[in-house]
């Protein structure tokens, strides 16, 4: 049984570094704004190549 | 060069002359063009201009007509204030010896397109080198070489694309707020882990009904249950503990005292059983609570970031003003501004405080403090209160009260504006709770007297099971949940509300108060009769003098015109606009005059009442443009549906009588009309209609003059036409083009509280079903973990669905 004892301290160090990773994401401020990425993703052209392109 | 063809998707109706402006929308006629595209005004083209210089064109193809109405070139010296060291060190978020950090708040971002050009400034400005921006917050944020550009060349770029950023001095509070929000974020986050977890090793628990056969694994799971549970109850619950604390300590005993109560006793009867070995506790149940609880609360504090409702005058006025010392001219701070200095205000610029004229020509528009939105002309030695705008040549003034003593500011040194905080308005949950804490503490009790008799060793676990299963959190999800829902359905019909708290206020309204101009009548529009004959050259020649004025009567008659002939702007030679009276040019060499009754006849205007402008051809008189306050659509319905609905209403304002008699139309006979109200006048009927009784009132303003009323009112909502723009402190903000549904907003107050209690009597069937197990004693780990998710999903999904059903019933 002592595999159970094993996997069961591998999953909660698992979530755990979700649990990091979620914070670290926060910190960085990914949940400040949930609304101009979904817009500023379907800019496409940059503004240097739409000068010399046409 | 990227193509740009004139869009084939803009609709254009080919019977008509008039077209849309390619940059900001507004109708006009083709005499402006460039490319192939129309525009309004040579603002308009300028920055079209510079955006194709610059290759971003892109900005016109991202939504039609994205622009915002250029409004003329400000005073070179509007923003010289931010030349000054202390408001550059003020404004900036950070800046080392390369770049500098700042972020505006811009009250005119709309659009895709607007995120688009302004995360390109730095193609305009070789000097900006990295800006983003935040959409729902309105805000940009802008890292600069200072070498190559500065603090003002920045906010004149910004201003001339037309984004004024609005500058305000104590950007701290902003700073807080967002740091808190970050906070609710990680607590969620910890909770929802922790919660997972728990929920994992308690499984097998549930399942071997208390009898795990090997005896290390069981204390493993339990052991690390108790480790997982520490930071869900002293970080992620931490909220609820400070908040009942500090109720406790106004002797007040709020919603979050029972659960945080709740929480203690399920903690630490949870950790008395594990070091104990006599079971596995509630650390199931009680994550689950606090997650539940935690993501309820984020749910319904999805406010509005980008409305502000609790601007002071402060925020209405310019932040820097041009001082005259010994001759030269200096830029200063408005708190820098002492008695008897003199100032110079120039065109569209606003006066400070209240000061004398001492040269200029003054055209002054009161609009934001009494909505009255004619301009009216000062003579030297005139006295100009604080607040007005001036419109025309710059003007030079002294000074003869400081800011914070002037008339419109002194309303808010007026004792009452703060005496009746609205925070003191308590909520209905708050009384239901404490019957709901008593009856609990009463059955808890009565069960302890009961076992104490019949089998004293179950005395403690039948009191704390009692306290565990009957947490009054579900009172607060269906609140939570309920008001949050409704919050968003306000949203969408253009009614933002502060917090989730003015629902419950809306629900007692009994009187409403309405301000008439701007409020009832449109302010940017207004109904316009010609009396008099005009031939359709004489119809162009006064609709090219109008479009060269600044006045805002010859806008309306501009676009009157636009709206009835085929007009086109013809060249206007020796145009000449004389503030406050009215506008003169030749027109095919014939001269025009527009203007006011003395200015174009001659004669003075006796009679009061509607705006007139008056037309003169080749000295001729021809008649007269009468201008009406147009009320806004559906006013009249509105006002007979709140009357049938049995509300009071009331009418303050700040104008003349003229337009009783048309709003007696609308108005029943019992309603109370009151003219030439000052800001004063308004805030004491308010307050002597709330002190006369029951009366819960809404009062419904636009412009500052409101501004007292709206706060000393129970609820106060500022109506805008354009909520970009500022309105005055209030509850709530309400696009103009909605106010007819006023009756439909109440109403679904009215059925939100009905929502909440009848969600409350789900859950008090919940908590009897719970209570039995607990008062026999019998509330086992796994009864606690069903019945409390599935008593909360129940009411989070019978409120949802019930919100939605009472918004489309109501139109919605």
């Amino acid at each position: 049984m002592s595999v159970i004892i094993v996997l069961v301290i591998i999953s909660v160090i698992v979530a755990g570094s979700f649990l990091a990773a979620f914070i670290v994401s926060v910190k960085k401020g990914q949940y400040d704004d949930d609304y101009t990425p979904s817009v500023r993703m379907l800019f496409d052209d940059n503004v240097t190549e739409n000068k010399t392109s046409n | 060069m990227p193509l740009v063809e004139a869009p084939v998707r803009k609709k254009e109706n080919p019977a008509k002359t008039t077209v849309q402006c390619y940059h900001c929308g507004e109708s006009c006629d083709r005499s402006i063009a460039d490319d192939g595209h129309f525009f309004c005004c040579d603002g308009c083209r300028f920055v079209y201009g510079l955006l194709k210089d610059n290759g971003l064109c892109n900005y016109y193809d991202l939504s039609n007509t994205p622009g915002i109405k250029a409004r003329g070139k400000f005073a070179s010296e509007k923003f010289a204030f931010l030349d000054t060291p202390e408001v550059i060190q003020k404004l900036l978020s950070f800046s080392d010896e390369k770049q500098s950090q700042v972020t505006f708040y811009l009250p005119q971002m709309h659009c895709a397109s607007c995120i688009w050009l302004l995360e390109n400034l730095h193609a305009i400005q070789p000097g900006i080198l990295f800006s983003k921006t935040n959409f729902q917050r309105k805000e940009v944020f802008i890292a600069f070489s200072h070498s190559e550009t500065s603090l003002r060349k920045v906010v004149e770029l910004l201003a001339f694309i037309g984004y004024e950023p609005a500058i305000s001095l104590s950007e701290e509070e902003a700073k807080k707020e967002k740091k808190v929000s970050r906070k609710q974020f990680y607590k969620i986050g910890v909770v929802g882990f922790c919660f997972s977890n728990i929920m994992m090793l308690s499984f097998p628990e549930y399942f071997s009904s208390g009898d795990i056969a090997e005896g290390t694994l069981k204390h493993l799971f339990i052991y690390l249950n108790l480790l997982l549970a520490l930071p869900v109850f002293f970080y992620s619950a931490s909220d609820f503990f400070v908040s009942a604390w500090k109720g406790l300590q106004q002797k007040w005993l709020n919603i979050d005292a029972p659960i945080a109560l709740s929480i203690l006793i399920t903690f630490s009867r949870s950790v008395y059983e594990v070091l104990s070995g006599t079971g596995a506790g509630y650390f199931d149940s009680m994550s689950g609570i606090v997650l539940f609880m935690l993501a309820g609360r984020w749910f319904q504090n999805k406010t509005y970031d980008s409305f502000s409702f609790d601007r002071d005058y402060k925020s209405y006025f310019p932040l820097g003003i041009t001082k005259v010392e010994n001759g030269t001219e200096i830029p200063a701070t408005i708190s820098s501004l002492r008695k008897d200095d003199h100032i110079i205000v120039r065109h569209q610029e606003m006066i400070p405080a209240d000061s004398v004229l001492i040269s200029g020509e003054a055209n002054i528009d009161y609009s934001f403090v009494s909505g009255e939105n004619t301009p009216v002309a000062r003579k030297r030695g005139d006295l100009i209160y604080a607040g007005a705008k001036q419109l025309g040549g710059s003007i030079e003034l002294r000074v003869i009260k400081t800011v914070n003593q002037s008339y419109i500011t002194q309303l808010w040194n007026n004792n009452d504006f703060f005496a009746h905080s609205k925070n003191g308005e308590k909520s209905f949950i708050h009384p239901w709770s404490r019957y709901f804490t008593a009856v609990l503490l009463a059955v808890a009790a009565a069960a302890g007297i009961y076992w104490g008799i019949a089998d004293p060793k179950n005395v403690l676990p039948a009191i704390t099971a009692s306290l565990i299963v009957a947490c009054p959190c579900s009172l607060l999800l269906s609140a939570t949940f309920t008001f949050g829902n409704m919050l968003r359905y306000y949203g969408k019909n253009k009614l933002y509300l502060k917090n989730a708290t003015v629902i419950e206020s809306l629900a007692r309204v009994n009187n409403i108060v309405f301000d008439k101009t701007g409020t009832l009548t449109y302010t940017s529009n207004a109904e316009i009769e010609l009396l008099g004959l005009l031939s359709a050259d004489e119809m162009a020649a006064v609709y090219s003098l109008a479009t060269e004025s600044a006045h805002p009567l010859s806008r309306l008659i501009k676009e009157h015109l636009l709206k009835k002939t085929a007009v086109f702007a013809l060249p206007v030679e020796g145009f000449k606009e004389t503030a406050g009276k009215g506008a003169e040019g030749f027109i095919n060499g014939v001269a025009v005059k527009i203007g006011s009754c003395r200015f174009v006849t001659g004669y003075h205007d006796s009679r009061g009442g509607s705006a007139e402008v008056w037309v003169a051809v080749d000295n001729n008189v021809k008649g007269y443009f009468a201008i009406h306050n147009l009320y806004r659509d559906g006013v009249k319905e509105m006002v007979r549906k709140l009357e049938g609905s049995g509300f009071s209403l009331h009418l303050l304002s700040g104008d003349n009588s003229a337009e009783q008699e048309k709003l007696r139309a609308f108005f029943g006979k019992k309603t109370p009309m009151l003219f030439n109200q000052s800001p004063k006048d308004k805030l004491d009927y308010i307050k002597n209609l709330k002190e006369t009784g029951t009366a819960s009132v809404l009062m419904l303003g636009d412009g500052l003059n409101d501004a007292g009323a709206l706060k000393q009112s129970n609820v106060g909502i500022a109506v805008s036409e354009n909520t970009s723009q500022f309105t005055p402190a209030s509850d709530a903000i309400l696009d103009s083009s909605k106010v007819g549904m006023l009756n439909a907003f109440l109403s679904y107050a009215l059925a939100g509280k009905r929502i909440v209690l009848a969600s409350w009597i789900i859950s008090i069937l919940y908590n009897f079903v719970g209570l039995s197990f607990a008062v026999q004693a019998k509330l086992s780990p796994m009864v606690a973990a069903t019945l409390m998710p599935v008593s909360s999903i129940t009411i989070v999904s019978f409120v949802t669905v019930a919100t939605s059903i009472a918004a489309k019933r109501r139109g919605l």
